[in-house]
Order: C-alpha cells, then structure tokens, then sequence
C-alpha cells in the first residue's frame, strides 16, 4: 500500500519536474518549494543527529570533552547576526573558518595538483621496447601539457613563437580535452534518463519489466 | 560433517593469531599506530578476515572496542590503527590489543591479549612533506617578490580576456534592462579555492552593482559561503557609498541539496527573469542545468570555475567562461590594484618554474631509461617521497 503510494509520489513528482521542459507552471512551481523546503528540513535533523548532537552536546554533556565549549560558542557567534548592534560578532567565526580552510587547503592544493601532476608528467619519452603509440602518447601528454600551462600566462602578451604559437596549441588542447570530457558526461547523463524512464515504465505504469 | 569437524580441530590446533609488536607511526599527530601480526595460515584460505579490538590500559574489561577489520591475506606488513573517528588514539595513552581471526566457517579464533610496549606521539613537523614546504615557501617568495615590486609602482602587462572585459558590460546591460544580476558563487564549500575567487569577484561586481543601482540576487547553497557573500555584498554597498541601497534579502540561503538548490535557482531564472546571469564557483552536475534554463531566460551569462569536468558544459552553454586560473586572476583584472596584479604576475613566475621543472625531469627520466641509472630520477623521486 505504502509502496504504491510511494511509487504514485515518485511519479508525480518527476513529470513535475519535466514539465519545466515545456515552460515554468504552478506544477513545476509545486515540485520546486516541496523539494527546496523538504530537503532543507531534511538537511537540518540529519545536521543536528549526525554532527551536534553526537560530535558537540553529547561529549560536552559526558564532561570528558568539555574544550568543545569553544567552538561551539564561537558556532553560536553566527546567531549574532540576528542582532543588528552585535553583529559584527559574527565575523569572528567567519575569520577563523576562512583562515582555517586555506591553511588546510594550501598544502593539500600544492601537492595534489602541482607535485603530483608534475612528478606523473615526468615520464621517459622514449625507452628501449616501447611501443610506438606510447612514445606519441607521451609527446602528447608533455607538450600538451606545457602548451596548456603557456595558455594561462596573464602577464604577456601571446605573441611570437614561445607564448603565440604555445598559447594556441594550448587552448585546443584543452578544447579537445574538454570535448571527451563532454561526450563521456552525457553517456553518463543519458544511463541517467534511462534509469527514470524505466522508473515511469516499469514501477509505476507496469509497459516494461 | 565430519569435514567440518576435522577442519575445526585443525584450526584449533594451529597456533593463534597474534600481534608481535606495535610501533608508532612516523611523521603523524600521534594519532596512528602500527600493529604488526603473526597469522599462521594466512595464505591458505582457511582464514578470511582478522578483526582487532582495542581499550586503554586501565580501562575495564567491558571496553573493548573493534577498531580494525581486515581481510586475509594483508597486504601490507602492518595495519594501520587510528583512522576510526569513533574511537581515536590519543597521544601517551596506553593501548592494549586483542585480535582475532575470523575462520571460512564463520568461527572466531581469539588470540592473546598484547599491552603496547610504547605510547603514540606527535611529530612537529612531518618530514614526509618537505617537498611541499619547499615548494610552498618558493611560491609565496616569488608571489611576494611581484607583489613589491608592483608595490613600488612598476607597471605590470594583464593580457585581455575577454570573459572578464564582459562582466562590466553585462552589468550595464541589466541596468539598461532595469532587471536583476544573479550571481551564484558556486556550490561548494568556503574551503574551496573557487569560492574564495568566486566571492572576490563577487564583491567587485556588488560594487558596481551598487553605484548602478541594478538589483542583485545571490542564492547559497553552502550556509557559511553565505555569510562570507552577505559580508561582501554589504561591504561593497559601504564602499560604494550607498550603505542604504543594499537589500538584506538580495543575498540568501535556499537549501544544502544539490539539486533542490538547482530546482530553486531555475524557478528563479524564469520568475525574475535576470539579464544577466554569473556562475562562478565550484559545480558539480548541476552545471547544465543552470546555465541551459539561464541561456533559456534569454540572459547574458558569464561562468568561471576550476571544475574540469564542468567547464565544457559551461563553454557549450554561456557567452563567456573563465576556464580555471582565469577565475582566480579575474578579481586583480576587476580591481586593477598593483597588489593584486603583482600576485597574478607571481603566479606567473610559478608557472615558469614548473615547466622549468617538468623539462628537466622529462630529459633526466629518459637519460634515466636509456642509461639505465635509477640516479638520475632523484627530481622525481623527490617530489614523490618528499
């Protein structure tokens, strides 16, 4: 009972949402305020059993981990907003996350995305037995790689043979790139729209099994 | 049955499994221990898993916690105890270990209690990330070496692009138009480099935004991005000099979902009926379905973002895109402030270096293959261990 119910929910709400296809309505509109309030609400009983309850008030209230009393105050800062004479207050934990998002971020950047893609670019181009694609492989990768680099110099103009013709070869690289990754998210997308028809067809009007 | 009765006595006969020694790890918080075990039989099939409990020295005996679990063979030497959030090893606190071995029958062969010979301590600083702090400290030197010499009044070259010359163009637009900007500042988190540039730019177009006196809309998905985009658009209304123009409720929260984020932007996209829309931040899947409804809208649109696997969606779809580093250098373009222009010319000079870099470990790893002298891989080899 509760199933088909369910499925009745599920099926409304998807042709909801196609409608919006066709052009915004009241049914879209429907669709759109359930689901922007519902998750919302959703979203704060999970915050509230998942992080403060067992992370914050429970190791608070057992009295082993009372330094929590810390962060939870300065949380409790963003609330001042609320109060137009304190609420300058609130940039008090605004400081500390952003000061405390880059620090972590900065060497988790640099080595993920500049030590590690420098150390794999540094591949032999040619070595005894390797096959031929591979070496072109490589040539690609590398000098693919260094003409996307020369595409993103700010600070000169793309002129001349260096940083004209490097700049150039750059951003097709990057576009051909761009290309496959384009075609392989829409297969992608695609297995998704399959996935909600078959929902339409087979749960919910029985055409397919 | 009696296959089954045999290969039991046959596993109770072997010897039991056990952990011989436990080390602290090296270069780590004092967070993390070794536990090195001795599983007679681990290869034979007949053991599919080990598990491992654990509880402080004069903790009683009901607190045992299971903190690993492993299949058999291991893999590695050791395991590594310490990555469970529910029960984390602090510093100079005493451990003691029971394992256990989980037989093909589902039996449990229990080994011998072990105390841990020594405590967990915290290194200062990991050694296993020099290469980063070299790297790290040779890039903020070089940023900062730009960013005094633009400082001192040297003129610095930004080479046009064309994203960027159009943002103030498509501001002009909207107020032609007397209809709203929306600004989406992505949909991730404030730790993401994206958003940071995104809010930057965020502050440059508000102020404009103000002295045109053109109305401005930014939903959040990400509730502290929020607060950081409402600081900034105020405080540009406050540069602007038009504190009394700014709307409290021009920047605001829709929901954390993804997709009902999307939902409540696209219902706002065709309600308000924006001229000019920005995307620019970090996105996910969302990507196309945001800027096809803008492109529907009949918006201009201007999208930036360092998420690869987005950006041709934003390409296909929107006027104008900020691929990657463009985003970040976007907001030095807007504010035309030597600071900020030396820092892009920094930037530069990083870029320089890595190719400088990758050239030279390109030739020492083929003279490496051809010679057959593993020496001649020390630069890689010093990027990857550190």
């Amino acid at each position: 009972m509760y199933d088909t119910i369910g499925i009745w929910v599920g099926a409304f709400f998807t042709l909801a949402i196609y409608s919006f296809l066709y052009k915004e309505n009241p049914v879209y509109r429907l669709a759109e305020h359930l689901v922007v309030g519902i998750s919302l609400g959703y979203t704060m009983v999970l915050i509230y059993n998942s992080v403060i309850l067992p992370k914050l008030l429970e190791p608070i209230f057992a009295g082993n981990h009372l330094i929590l009393i810390i962060p939870g105050l300065l949380g409790l800062l963003y609330i001042t907003r609320f109060i137009p004479s304190i609420a300058w207050l609130s940039r008090y934990p605004i400081a500390f996350i952003m000061g405390t998002a880059m620090g972590v971020a900065f060497p988790l950047t640099m080595k993920a995305y500049v030590l590690r893609q420098l150390e794999a670019a540094m591949v032999p181009l040619y070595s005894s037995g390797m096959p031929w694609y591979e070496v072109f492989g490589n040539i690609v990768m590398i000098f693919g790689t260094l003409a996307a680099l020369i595409y993103f110099f700010f600070s000169k103009p793309h002129k001349g043979l260096f940083f004209g013709t490097g700049s150039k070869i750059g951003i097709w690289v990057i576009m051909l790139g761009f290309g496959a990754t384009f075609g392989f998210t829409v297969m992608g997308r695609i297995s998704l729209l399959i996935g909600r028809i078959q929902y339409l067809l087979g749960d919910w009007l029985h055409l397919i099994e | 049955m009696i296959n089954s009765i045999v290969l039991t006595a046959l596993m109770l006969l072997q010897p039991a499994i056990e952990i011989t020694d436990v080390q602290d790890r090296p270069n780590d918080a004092g967070d993390r221990l070794h536990l090195y075990l001795s599983i007679p039989g681990e290869d034979t099939g007949d053991l599919v898993a080990c598990v491992v409990f654990r509880k402080q020295v004069d903790e009683p005996d009901d607190y045992w916690n299971l903190v690993l679990s492993e299949a058999l063979p291991l893999e590695e030497e050791f395991l590594v105890d310490g990555y469970d959030p529910d029960f984390i090893i602090e510093p100079g606190v005493r451990y003691m270990f029971r394992p256990a071995a989980i037989t093909i029958a589902g039996d449990t062969l229990v080994g011998e209690v072990f105390i841990s010979p020594i405590t967990s301590k915290g290194e200062f600083i990991n050694t296993d990330e020099t290469s980063v702090l070299i790297a790290g400290s040779l890039f903020i030197i070089l940023i900062f070496y730009y960013f005094g010499k633009a400082q001192r009044g040297q003129k610095m070259y930004l080479r046009p692009i064309a994203g960027i010359e159009a943002i103030d163009e498509a501001i002009g637009r909207a107020t032609e138009m007397g209809k709203p900007i929306l600004y989406v500042p992505g949909l991730s988190s404030i730790a993401d480099v994206a958003t940071i540039a995104s809010l930057t730019i965020l502050g440059r177009v508000a102020k404009k935004v103000a002295e045109y006196q053109t109305p401005l809309l930014v939903p959040n998905r990400n509730p502290i991005v929020y607060t950081v985009a409402e600081e900034c658009v105020k405080q540009a209304y406050l540069e602007a000099g038009r504190p009394d123009s700014y709307d409290p409720d021009s920047v605001f929260f829709l929901t954390q979902s993804q997709f009902a984020f999307v939902a409540g932007v696209n219902g706002i996209m065709m309600r308000e009926r924006p001229a000019t829309n920005f995307y620019l931040g970090m996105f996910y899947a969302e990507s196309l379905i945001l800027a096809e409804t803008g492109s529907l809208s009949g918006a201009i649109q201007i999208a930036g973002t360092d998420a690869i696997t987005q950006l041709p969606f934003f390409i296909t779809t929107c006027d104008y895109t900020l691929i990657g580093e463009e985003l970040y250098a976007a907001s030095a373009y807007l504010g035309h402030e030597p600071k900020q222009i030396g820092a892009v010319k920094g930037q530069d000079a990083c870029k320089m270096l890595i190719i400088i870099l990758l050239l030279l470990g390109l030739v020492l790893s083929t003279i490496s293959v051809i010679t057959g002298n593993e020496s001649f891989m020390f630069l890689k080899n010093m990027l990857l261990s550190g």
